[in-house]
């Protein structure tokens, strides 16, 4: 049994920077780096892209972040631990493995952990969690239904010595307790230390949200280097303390504040965190600055883990079209306020067009204005124009009567852009365990 | 008289959202004004702020040993992301709401919160 586990996070969202992910793999020490990639939606945006095409479906960064960091480390003894299988974790693993022998790393060996993709047990009978209602209730295609996997579904693939281990949605947490359980030999069934490993999971699975980004405030919250922020370093001690640091000579900071920040991020009651290893009580958590950069946290609990699993149920939601065009100077916003009411007006003669449209001015009222709108005296207004539907002629009617207004419009309209994105719908169900079997494949490069 | 201070000034807080569930911890830079933050950041007061957006109940956690305090707002997000159509479907800047409400500096409680208990209320 060891003391301490030095473990790192180099992604917390599937779009995450890759440079201090590089940092931690060549200068961590690390014993385990854990790349926390997934969503919900990114979950549900992974089974279309798999639905297009069979070989798709696993997080797009894959290659990319692999071919970064597995040379550093295999060098360095750090076991990689990812979600970014996503909806086609073998593709992943797969891909993994063949960038492992493009590097020269032979022997490698790449675990893919699978059996969290649940959508044959849905049907539209099944009954949702989040709302009242079934699957049947929501009147869209089911893309794709995960199980969300505890920290027992890794434990094999540790077991069996795996240098990388590469699984689609295993809770975020999940994927640091893993690798605490492990190493440190805790039960599965001793819920404080569980509670514990939670902590760390949960404090380090958002990437540098603990060590000064998504914090700076210019004036109030000061990040320094900020530029080349890094990502957090956990030294977690058998009994489930721990303290949150990062590289010394990185950007960014670990303060009481970024921890504390961090430590509810998406939690509501912090006495029940839920997650499928243990309830977990953050409640009476303390966070102690030891030093600059390094903030001891211990106090976490848990009770006996939730009896079901949560599933998350992507559907197609069809498009998401945004259309805009901007105003400035002298009455900007009188002139931004009538461009909004014009396409209003000619959209409205097609009721249709009216049923999932919004329309904001970007300066004055788009993010805060359901709640209020402060007066502003701002001259540089954008409108923008947005529209959800799953019939594209109607997306294409709205964007066009938005690019019209260049010049059947106001006065001074300026720079229309307009977006089409994929639009995906998510609900939650639970299962019971017994539905769900995690199951693991061995590669080696 | 006293003086109206910004949350903002005193406090900073982050936001995160599951579904159309908005959480926000508010937290105090300086403990001596946490008790002003209790006292007056209630969620009554959240609730009667901003009404049109805060259609459901507003639950305030405290953690007063860490001088924060977590708010979980339900069918808070316009619908959530499945649904909204704000440029910011996630509430990601919702935080700010809070940050930018009002407080009397002079109302502050000089009794400091019992530090053992933390509590919840209810805005119904």
């Amino acid at each position: 049994m060891r003391r301490s586990v030095r473990i790192g996070c180099g992604a917390g969202f599937s779009s995450d920077r890759v440079e201090p992910a590089v940092d931690l793999a060549q200068r961590g020490a690390l014993d385990y780096l854990v790349f926390e990639c997934l969503g919900e939606r990114t979950m549900a945006f992974a089974h279309r892209d798999r639905m297009l095409d069979g070989s798709k479906g696993y997080n797009p960064h894959t290659a990319q972040r692999m071919r970064a960091v597995l040379a550093a480390c295999r060098k360095n003894g750090t076991v990689v631990i990812t979600n970014m299988g996503a909806a086609n974790p073998l593709a992943a693993a797969q891909l993994t493995v063949g960038i492992a022998r493009e590097l020269g790393l032979a022997g490698l060996k790449v675990a893919c952990v699978e059996g969290d993709d649940v959508t044959r047990q849905i049907n539209a009978g099944t009954a949702l969690h989040d709302r009242d209602g079934t699957v049947r209730d929501i009147g869209l295609p089911v893309v794709g239904a995960n199980a969300y996997l505890g920290a027992e579904a890794l434990l094999p693939a540790l077991k069996a010595g795996a240098d990388v281990i590469i699984a689609g949605r295993i809770a975020d947490p999940s994927l640091f307790v893993a690798p605490l359980a492990f190493r440190f030999g805790w039960g599965l069934d001793d819920w404080q230390l569980l509670g514990r490993g939670t902590a760390v999971g949960h404090l380090l699975e958002c990437g540098m949200q603990v060590t000064g980004g998504y914090f700076a405030d210019p004036g109030f919250k000061d990040v320094p280097g900020l530029v080349d922020c890094g990502f957090p370093i956990a030294e977690v001690g058998f009994d489930g303390g721990f303290t949150v640091t990062k590289l010394p000579e990185v950007g960014g900071c670990v303060t009481t504040a970024t921890v504390k920040e961090q430590l509810l991020y998406e939690v509501h009651d912090p006495a029940t965190y839920l997650t499928p290893d243990v309830t977990a009580d953050f409640s009476r958590v303390a966070i102690e600055q030891l030093e600059p950069d390094r903030v001891h946290v211990h106090g976490a609990d848990g009770r006996p883990r939730p009896d079901k699993l949560k599933v998350t149920i992507g559907f197609d939601g069809g498009f998401l079209a945004e259309g805009g065009i901007s105003y400035a100077g002298p009455n900007a916003q009188a002139r931004a306020r009538l461009a909004g009411e014009i396409v209003w007006q000619r959209l409205s003669r097609n009721n249709a067009l009216l049923a999932d449209l919004r329309i904001d001015m970007i300066g004055v009222n788009s993010l805060h204005g359901t709640a209020h709108t402060p007066p502003t005296d701002s001259e540089d207004v954008r409108l923008r124009v947005a529209m959800r539907s799953r019939r594209r002629e109607d997306i294409d009617t709205m964007l066009w009567e938005v690019e019209a207004l260049l010049c059947c419009g106001p006065a001074g309209g300026g720079g229309y852009r307009g977006t089409i994105s994929p639009s995906v719908v998510t609900h939650s169900a639970l299962v019971a365990r017994d539905q769900v079997r995690p199951t693991l494949r061995m590669f080696t490069a | 008289m006293s003086e109206r201070l910004k949350v903002h000034d005193i406090a900073h807080a982050r936001a995160g959202d599951k579904g159309d569930v908005s959480s926000i911890s508010v937290w105090a830079y300086d403990p001596k004004d946490y008790p002003l933050l209790k006292n007056q950041l209630t969620a009554e007061r959240l609730k009667a702020a901003y009404p049109k957006l805060l259609r459901g109940s507003v639950t305030r956690y405290e953690l007063d040993h860490l001088h924060g305090l977590n708010f979980v707002l339900r069918d808070a997000l316009e619908g959530g992301v499945n649904t909204s159509l704000n440029l910011d479907s996630h509430g990601k800047s919702f935080s700010y709401l809070i940050l930018g409400l009002e407080i009397e500096a002079a109302d502050a409680d000089p009794v400091v919160p019992d530090a053992a208990e933390s509590g919840t209320t209810d805005g119904g």
